[in-house]
């Protein structure tokens, strides 16, 4: 029943594959019960995740498989569903019940390979509302393999689905060519589905004027002025009534017990809760690992890493980034890259590491190659921001809005720049363009957590490890000697003090702590501008770094990094001169 | 004259419909004509290879637009375009897809004309 298992492993690979954006990860999700990220824009999955899922006395293995719109695949991501089309025992094909036609297509070339084929007509819901009628019924009996309606989002039909896994089959479909197939699509949705009329919804409305190019101008502007919005009041909100409240009348009164336990100095003192400004701790100032370390995350990153989250995670779901690439088309298209390269860059205004790996869903190395290394310089993490706002913004908003400027002025000059010099072809944009759909809150809520969890795990030990490393690393006086070395660049360029090397050094491993690091700097406004800025522009985090090397091979990554320094350079000695 | 209702994707007016005739392929076909054509860097020096060559089209391109429903035959209505030669939104069934410039201009159109 299965030609391609191997039974020698007893684990059966269940696949789940469909075009882009129908459901994959939010059925996948509901499968295996594990979370994984599902928005609605194509391209969502660029790389496969599995999980499990139990069957009768057997456990088998579901594999959410990047989206791919047909078996010849055209972009990195796609090329990685079709090579796992080899090992799976059976594939759960995902279709779009309101876009029969086009999901059909791939349908039926999966049905000509050797493998068990069992359909989940997704989206179920929202083919009422969209006018459309199947009969699944009927599809099933002229596809000859299981059609199941389902609505992954709310988990309507995934137990019928599960139950009949068992009757997927291998169908003798076998098409000339591609006009056969499509004539033979044609010829199914005709005998299945039939098309009533409905009334223009304030959703049709929406997307004709989204679609606009003034209106859509509009629309931008609204909703990024609204994003930013919700992020300052949800990222103020939390560090205003919860993180501060509890580090102040919780933590503060429990260190400052420790502090006369360690006898308000030494060794350990240093290292916990590092040194006392006016006999207080002083969370940006400290640089313990119980007082700094675990502020920066939790207290001053963590609230705007929710924050933004939130915001990012709705706009994914309604399904308005793909508009947001068209209308940035043309201006990314200077850059070298064209207008989807947006969203890898939105992405990398929450963490570079998802972004760079996100830069997959373009078609050519060298877009890959410009997109990953623009977002690297002149992306700021959400963590980096949150950090910037706090210490930068001390001094006043103009402080802050001249690094986001710089910032966004050197992304769109070494774009040009990049465009000009980088080899290779740039093709332009083709995507299709979802609906809007109100976000299923549950995803969003989903998402939300197992992003914020990922930055929990993955940050808080980096973090506790910096300061750790910084207090040893000054207790050894190993960062004089760096300072000496590197001062001739960082005070002759950057007309920082010699001190600064270290916060900028430290910038390699966590960010927010290096900027942490600048606070007990005593610098000027402009200083600080000019230390914040090359932060962001040097040389991205270690995470960043190895994702870098392992998206753009060893060589790219060290051109990327020679243009990130040069960039940096030229940026703050820029900044030195004019500001 | 049936000609005469052959139009490029991104001749056609917003909100106008018409039946994909032909997906044209090759390099650069179509976008040496129109206005501002030598304004594009790497058209307007015809076939010089460098940074940015073959800009218009990505390999297979022609595939791709039949993969998501834009083929020969099908009815297709122009949506919206962006200014400055951006990307040209359609719709095909209840498909709404966005190309690029130089691809619309190689989407030949028969254009339905209101009797």
């Amino acid at each position: 029943m299965y030609p391609n298992r191997d039974f020698r492993t007893t684990v059966m690979k269940i696949l789940l594959m469909g075009n882009p954006n129908v459901g994959k990860s939010a059925l996948f999700s509901r499968l295996t019960g594990t979370r994984i990220i599902a928005s609605n824009y194509p391209g969502t999955t660029v790389e496969f995740t599995a999980g499990y899922l139990k069957l009768g006395d057997e456990q088998a293995e579901i594999i959410d498989v990047p989206g791919t719109y047909t078996l010849e695949a055209s972009t990195k991501a796609e090329e990685v569903a079709v090579e796992m089309l080899r090992d799976g025992d059976l594939v759960i094909n995902v279709v779009d019940a309101t876009n029969l036609e086009r999901n059909l297509n791939l349908t039926l070339q999966l049905l000509e390979r050797q493998v068990p084929v069992i359909v989940a007509l997704n989206m179920w819901d929202d083919t009422r509302h969209r006018g459309i009628g199947i009969d699944s019924a009927k599809m099933e009996e002229l596809l000859g393999v299981p059609v199941v309606p389902t609505v992954a989002v709310t988990g309507q039909g995934i137990k019928e689905l599960v139950s009949r896994l068992p009757e997927a089959q291998v169908s003798q479909a076998a098409f000339s060519s591609s006009d056969e197939r499509w004539a033979r699509v044609g010829d199914i949705v005709g005998q299945v589905q039939s098309l009533s009329h409905r009334h223009h919804t304030w959703r049709d409305v929406l997307e004709d004027v989204s679609d606009h190019p003034a209106g859509g101008g509009f629309v931008a502007v609204v909703v990024l002025f609204v994003a930013f919005w919700v992020i300052r009041l949800v990222g103020e909100g939390i560090v205003g009534y919860v993180t501060d409240p509890l580090f102040e009348w919780l933590w503060t009164p429990l260190l400052m017990k420790l502090s006369l336990a360690l006898g308000s100095g030494g060794f350990w003192h240093s290292i916990l809760i590092g040194s006392l400004i006016d006999g207080q701790i002083d969370y940006f100032q400290s640089f313990g690992l119980l007082s700094t370390g675990l502020y920066i995350p939790l207290a001053a990153v963590l609230p705007y890493i929710v924050a933004f989250y939130l915001a990012l995670g709705i706009l994914e779901d309604v399904g308005y980034l793909p508009r947001l690439a068209v209308l940035m088309d043309t201006l990314m298209h200077r850059l070298g890259l064209h207008g989807f390269a947006i969203i890898p860059t939105i992405l990398g205004l929450g963490c570079n590491v998802p972004a760079v790996m996100a830069t997959r869903i373009l078609e050519s190395r060298r877009q890959r190659f410009i997109a990953a290394t623009l977002i690297s310089i002149g992306v700021p993490c959400a963590a980096l921001q949150a950090m910037i706002v706090g210490l930068v913004g001390q001094q006043g908003a103009q402080y802050v809005a001249m690094v986001y400027g710089s910032l966004f002025i050197s992304w769109v000059i070494i774009g040009l720049i990049l465009n000009r010099t980088v080899r290779g072809f740039s093709p332009e944009l083709l995507v299709e363009i979802p609906p809007y759909r109100f976000p299923p809150w549950r995803v969003v809520g989903e998402k939300l957590w197992l992003r914020v969890s990922g930055f929990i795990r993955e940050a808080l030990p980096i973090v506790l490890g910096a300061v750790l490393l910084v207090n040893v690393l000054y207790n050894l006086g190993v960062f004089d000697f760096l300072v000496n070395i590197a001062a001739p660049v960082v005070s002759g360029l950057l007309g920082l003090p010699k001190e600064a090397v270290v916060p900028l050094a430290m910038g390699f491993l966590r960010k927010d702590v290096a900027v942490g690091m600048l606070a007990p700097l005593a610098l000027t406004a402009k200083q600080l501008v000019i230390s914040s800025t090359v932060l962001a522009m040097f040389f991205p985090c270690v995470a960043t770094f190895v994702i870098l090397a392992r998206e753009l091979g060893a060589r790219d990554m060290l051109k990327a990094s020679g243009i990130m320094i040069a960039a940096a350079l030229v940026v703050g000695s820029l900044q030195n001169l004019i500001l | 004259m049936p000609d005469k209702r052959r139009l490029t994707l991104s001749q056609m007016e917003p909100g106008q419909s018409g039946t994909v005739v032909e997906v044209l392929s090759g390099p650069g076909f179509v976008m040496r004509r129109g206005p501002g054509f030598m304004r594009r860097r790497g058209l307007g020096f015809m076939g010089r290879r460098g940074p940015g060559f073959m800009r218009g089209h990505g390999p297979g391109f022609g595939l791709r637009l039949e993969a998501l429903g834009v083929r020969p035959g099908k009815k297709l209505t122009k949506v919206s375009s962006m200014l400055f030669r951006g990307p040209v939104t359609l719709r095909v069934g209840n498909t709404q897809v966005a190309v690029g410039f130089g691809m619309a201009n190689r989407i030949i159109v028969e254009v339905d004309v209101p009797e």
